[in-house]
Formats: C-alpha cells, sequence, structure tokens
C-alpha cells in the first residue's frame, strides 16, 4: 500500500508538499520538531497513490515514498 | 650533467618540471613571461597541464584546484599580479594545500615599471592576503639559486602542506647564467608524490566502508573550531621556523667593522663593493638571508662581531628587511639603511661610498 | 514495500542549512540523483561558492571543495585538469556566477572546460542578507536598491544562459525552473543530461535554475513560487539554449 513519511528532523515545515499533494492528503502536524517547525505529516495514508510530487517538492529531502 | 647558460626565468620552469611539476597556471606579465613561454613549450612534452588562465586571480584558484588535487603545481607573476593572487593565497594556506608561487618582483607601486625591485618583501613576509598565516619564502640571489629553489620550494610545500612562495626579482628573471640541472623525476617517483597526499586530497573514492569524505575548505563557521585551526597552522609555522633557517655568510669575522645585511639582487651588488673596499683595509661582512620567512633572526645577532659598529641594510626598496634585521639586532648597535626604488638597482660604486662613510 | 523515493546516497545525511521553502535543497536532490543514476558518486568532486549554499561542501557524499567567492569554474578547472579521471562539478548563486565570477564562468565555458555548471538565479543576495544581485529585476527593492532597481543608472538583469550562448565552446546550455512539481520533472531531465554529458567526456555544460528567495523577498514560500513565474520567467524564458548531443 502507498505511503509517503515525513521526517520531522529534517522538515521545515515550508507547506510546499502539501500544496503539490494531489489528494490533499498532507497538513502541518500539531506537534513542533526540535527547531521548533509545525512539521508536514500524511493524515490518510490509504488515498495515497505514491505519485511522488511531495517528494519532489521538498526541499529538505524529507520524504520518503513507499509503494 | 653539464652546465647550460640559461634565462633565470626559464632555468625555474625547467627545474620545477625536473621536480615533477605537471600543472601550470598563470597569466604573462613583464618581467618573467619568458616563464610562462617556457612552460607553454614545455609542459606538453611531459604530458603536463600548461593553462594561460583569464587573470592572475583565475590562475590561482586553478592552483587552489589541482593542489587540493594532491598533484605539484605552480603558478608565477610579477608584484601587480602576485598582489591579485593575494585572495587565493590566503585561501591555499588556510586550506593547508602544497604549492609553489614565483614573483619576479617589479617597481611598484600601481602599475610601477618593469624594471627590478625588491618592494615585495612586506606583502611576502607579513600576509599580503588576509588572516593569519605564514608563507614560506625563499629568496634566490643567482639563476643557479633561483633553479635550485625550485626542487627546494616543491618539497617544503609538499613536507609542511603550505604554499611556498620564490621571491625573484626582474633581474634574476632576465639574465643568463650558468647552471646546473638536478635529473628529472621518473613517472614513478612523481605517481608516489601524488599517492602521498591521498589521505587528505580529493581523489577517486571507493564504496563503504572504505569511503572518505576530503574537503579542501578554509570555512570554520565555528569560532572555536576556527581557534584551534589558527592554533594548529601557528604549531605548522613553529616548525618550520625551527628547521628551516637558511642564510649565507659572506666574509663574516670577529674583524668585521660593520655587518651588511641584503637579499637577493641586492646583496650580489654589496658582496662586490665589500671586495672593493677590503682591498683598502676595510673590514666589512655581510649576512644575506636566503629563506626570508622563517626569517634569520638568530644568525643576524649572532653575525654581529665585537668590533662591529653598525648593521647596514641595504635594499632595492624604502626599508622592509630593515624591519625585521632591527628586530634581529635588538639596539646592540645602531642599524642603518641606504635603499634604491624605482626600479632601479644600485652599483657596487653606490655601496663602496656608503661603506666608505662610516669609516 | 519498496521505497520508490528517497534521500540519495550522494547525499550525506546532514540537515540542510536553507530557509524553510527555500529550493537550493531540490536542486541539490536532483543533483545527487542524477549523479547516483549514472552511477558516478565514486568519481565526482564538486566545488561549492559563497553564498546560502556555501555549506554544500557538507551535503554532498563525496569529496567537495569551497572556492573564493566567484572562483568555483576557476578551481573546478584546475581539479578537472589535475584529475581527468574525476567528473567536477560547480553549484553557484547569482552573486557568485554573474557579479564577482564572471570572468571566471565566461572563461571556463569559453575554453569548454570538462566541468558540469549548476546556477541558481534568485534575483538577490540571500546570504548576506537581500542585497542586489545582477540578477535583480527592474524597480526590484532590495536593500541595496531601496527605491528599486533604476535601470537608467545600474543597468538591466544579465541573463547568463544567453551571455554564455554566445560563446562557442560550451555543449550544452538550459534554463530550468524550480517553480513547480511538473517544472522540477523537466529540470531534473536537464540535470540528468548534464552529469550524462559529463561522465561521457563531451566538454562544458550548463543549468541555469529559476529559484525563489522566500526570507528576502518577504513571502512565504508558496506566494514566492507565484511571484518568481509572474515576474522571474518573463524575463529568465526556461528552455535549451544549445545541446551539441542532441544535433
Amino acid at each position: 500500500m502507498p505511503r509517503m513519511t515525513v521526517d520531522p528532523n529534517y522538515c521545515k515545515g515550508c507547506g510546499l508538499c502539501i500544496a503539490a499533494c494531489p489528494k490533499k492528503i498532507i497538513r502541518f502536524s500539531e506537534n513542533i520538531n526540535a527547531k521548533g517547525y509545525h512539521y508536514a505529516e500524511c493524515f490518510e495514508q490509504d488515498k495515497c497513490i505514491a505519485c511522488k510530487m511531495c517528494y519532489v517538492t521538498c526541499p529538505d529531502v524529507a520524504i520518503t515514498v513507499e509503494k | 650533467m653539464a652546465k647550460i647558460l640559461m634565462k633565470g626565468n626559464e632555468a625555474v620552469a625547467e627545474a620545477a618540471i625536473r621536480s615533477g611539476c605537471r600543472l601550470y597556471f598563470a597569466y604573462p606579465i613583464t618581467p618573467q613571461s619568458e616563464l610562462i613561454e617556457y612552460m607553454a613549450r614545455m609542459m606538453p612534452k611531459v604530458n603536463g597541464t600548461f593553462l594561460q588562465a583569464e587573470s592572475e586571480v583565475a590562475a590561482i584558484n586553478m592552483v587552489y584546484g589541482a593542489a587540493g588535487c594532491g598533484k605539484r603545481v605552480m603558478t608565477s607573476s610579477s608584484s601587480p599580479g602576485i598582489s591579485l593572487k593575494m585572495e587565493g593565497i590566503s585561501y591555499i594556506a588556510g586550506a593547508q594545500l602544497p604549492c609553489v608561487i614565483v614573483n619576479v618582483q617589479r617597481g611598484g607601486p600601481g602599475l610601477g615599471d618593469i624594471q627590478p625591485a625588491q618592494g615585495d618583501y612586506y606583502q611576502a613576509t607579513k600576509g599580503g592576503g588576509h588572516g593569519d598565516y605564514r608563507l614560506i619564502v625563499l629568496a634566490p640571489s643567482s639563476v643557479q639559486e633561483f633553479a635550485d629553489m625550485a626542487s627546494e620550494a616543491f618539497d617544503l610545500a609538499d613536507k609542511y602542506r603550505n604554499p611556498v612562495m620564490i621571491l625573484a626579482d626582474g633581474m634574476l628573471g632576465q639574465m643568463m647564467e650558468p647552471v646546473e640541472f638536478k635529473e628529472p623525476k621518473s613517472d614513478e617517483e612523481i605517481a608516489e608524490m601524488w599517492r602521498r597526499h591521498e589521505s587528505w586530497c580529493i581523489c577517486p573514492n571507493e564504496d563503504e566502508p572504505n569511503k572518505h569524505h576530503h574537503e579542501i575548505n578554509s570555512l570554520e563557521i565555528d569560532p572555536q573550531v576556527l581557534e584551534q585551526h589558527v592554533n594548529r597552522l601557528y604549531k605548522k609555522y613553529a616548525e618550520i621556523e625551527k628547521n628551516e633557517i637558511k642564510y649565507e655568510e659572506y666574509n663574516v669575522s670577529d674583524d668585521n667593522e660593520i655587518l651588511c645585511v641584503a637579499w637577493g639582487t641586492a646583496s650580489r651588488v654589496v658582496k662586490s663593493a665589500i671586495n672593493e673596499v677590503k682591498a683598502q683595509g676595510k673590514n666589512v661582512g655581510l649576512i644575506r638571508p636566503i629563506n626570508v620567512w622563517p626569517f634569520p633572526y638568530e644568525a643576524i645577532a649572532q653575525a654581529i662581531g665585537p668590533k662591529v659598529k653598525k648593521v647596514y641594510v641595504f635594499e632595492l626598496n624604502t626599508g622592509q628587511m630593515l624591519d625585521d634585521v632591527k628586530i634581529a639586532v635588538n639596539g646592540k648597535v645602531p642599524v642603518e639603511f641606504w635603499g634604491k626604488v624605482g626600479g632601479i638597482v644600485f652599483t657596487p660604486a653606490e655601496i663602496k661610498t656608503k661603506l666608505e662613510e662610516c669609516f | 514495500m519498496e521505497k520508490i523515493a528517497y534521500r540519495p546516497a550522494s547525499l550525506t545525511d546532514v540537515p540542510f542549512t536553507y530557509c524553510p521553502g527555500c529550493l537550493h535543497g531540490v536542486a541539490h536532490r536532483l543533483i545527487a540523483e542524477s549523479i547516483d543514476e549514472h552511477g558516478l558518486i565514486n568519481k565526482m568532486t564538486g566545488v561549492a561558492p559563497v553564498g546560502c549554499s556555501v555549506f554544500a561542501y557538507k551535503f554532498f557524499n563525496f569529496d567537495m571543495a569551497e572556492a573564493a567567492h566567484g572562483r568555483a569554474p576557476a578551481v573546478a578547472t584546475g581539479m578537472k585538469r589535475a584529475r581527468p579521471d574525476m567528473h567536477v562539478f560547480t553549484y553557484q548563486g547569482d552573486g557568485d556566477l554573474a557579479a564577482i565570477g564572471t570572468a571566471e564562468i565566461v572563461h571556463a565555458a569559453n575554453r569548454g572546460e570538462h566541468i558540469s555548471v549548476f546556477f541558481v538565479n534568485n534575483a538577490i543576495y540571500g546570504m548576506t542578507g537581500g542585497q542586489m544581485a545582477p540578477t535583480t529585476l527592474p524597480e526590484m527593492k532590495t536593500t541595496t536598491s531601496p527605491y528599486g532597481r533604476k535601470t537608467d543608472d545600474i543597468g538591466f538583469p544579465i541573463r547568463v544562459c544567453e551571455l554564455l550562448d554566445s560563446l562557442v565552446a560550451p555543449y550544452y546550455i538550459e534554463r530550468v525552473s524550480l517553480l513547480s512539481p511538473a517544472d522540477i520533472l523537466k529540470a531534473k531531465k536537464a540535470v540528468s543530461k548534464a552529469i550524462q554529458y559529463n561522465k561521457e567526456g563531451r566538454g562544458f555544460t550548463f543549468v541555469e535554475f529559476i529559484s525563489t528567495c522566500p526570507t528576502n523577498w518577504g513571502m512565504d514560500p508558496i506566494k514566492s513560487r507565484d511571484w518568481a513565474k509572474e515576474n522571474m520567467l518573463p524575463f529568465f524564458k526556461p528552455g535549451c539554449f544549445r545541446d551539441k548531443g542532441a544535433e
């Protein structure tokens, strides 16, 4: 089952993956990472189609996509 | 091997190639253009790289890149061009890269003229580039010495991972004297030289677990780390100061009434004058620093004999090595200076007059 | 389950020091992916500039050199001439390449040096706090053009691809945008081609990326992309200027 994971240590909460996701299944977490950023997280993994657009646009290589 | 009559600029180039230098980047400038032209003809013959860069700035940065890859590399220029290289030299020293830089000095400041001078002593020995670093500086006074210093310079550069400057002048660059060269290094010897640097230089990698990540870099954004780095550099410089003092004593004895200090071309003129006044019964000695950094402070102090009335410094500038001589003499006896600027080389007669005035 | 998108081997684990939403990280990743895909990681080396990407030597997972401001193409020339068996790239911003480094890039390109140059153009000096760049647009306000860039006083932005395209030697020159996922996919093709040509020893390759600077433009990452699309792309037109390999 496709899934996207964000490594909170790398994410800077820039929001580009949220804008890129065609299924709109990424949001800012309520939690913050050690640098104080609300990192991105996928909240509906079963809707993920592994299009990789989140990975493509992420400037911090924080995202891993599996299929 | 037999001696050949050769121009200084060409002799140092030939000696560099024989020492295993296989990359040379430079820009033409009088009075050292024969050096770059010789390299243009001869480097391809040993399958080396000759590249005329777009500026002295570009050339020194090409040297940085090639030195970062662990190969013997050289550049040359003359005073205004050496000023352009100062940024690059500071980076090379900070990144601890071995290389050789030849300065064939001419009259300055600014565009100056194209005649021989010694006005870059401060630039070479007291900085020139920004920050705390030192250049090892060799100052030849004959074409043979100029050539010999090529291989010395490369050896010192490799030994200490530091840039080395050969501080010559337009006279040495242009004049022709007999010179004997060392046997050229073999391809195997050169390959071995390159291999020795592979513990730190940029070179092909391997897969884990033998992968390396070498950085050729002088940036240390953390002040604590930069402090340690500079302290490490200065430990190295302390070693060099201990090991690499080199000077010549000419007619130095306890009977000296005057002790002269001069370097490079100036020292040859002083030697002639010393011989002339000797015939008049005046006993004058000369101590000639051969390496001007590290500077032979101790040796100069020791050379001041019991009868010495003054130390006389002669340079083709307004008094630059003079400062170091004053430090060495440390008030023991008066220090006097006479120099010539404008790219004019004083004559033995002029020096003789100055010496006679002391008696 | 298999990973289909993950951190390339040619990047270290060190987190990028760029601002949130800055697209430098995307450019780094495209270069790293291409190096991996072309199997060059053990023979690759690069030169970091002075600018926001001054720490690039920490981010790429192979030997790297740091250069003085603008001098990367000269340093890369020395490296490639010293170790022709290795593959060399430079990574430079608009101040590094188009201001202080203009001579070095023109001459490295003119000599056809066998290096790849990756040029990130965001029309401003990021690292030093938002000063004007040679690529700053007319009337664009920066800390050193507080009244806007006045073209009758200091001229117009420099189009580097067009400049280099006037030279005979360069092998491949393309301008790409990083301003949307679709554009990034196109940019990847250009980067991969540049690395492939580098691997094959074909000559000088150059890719210019149109990028953003959210912090110094004073916009969020999404707005910055929109602003760049509207204002930068009309002046800096993406496209392939030359590709001798396609002839």
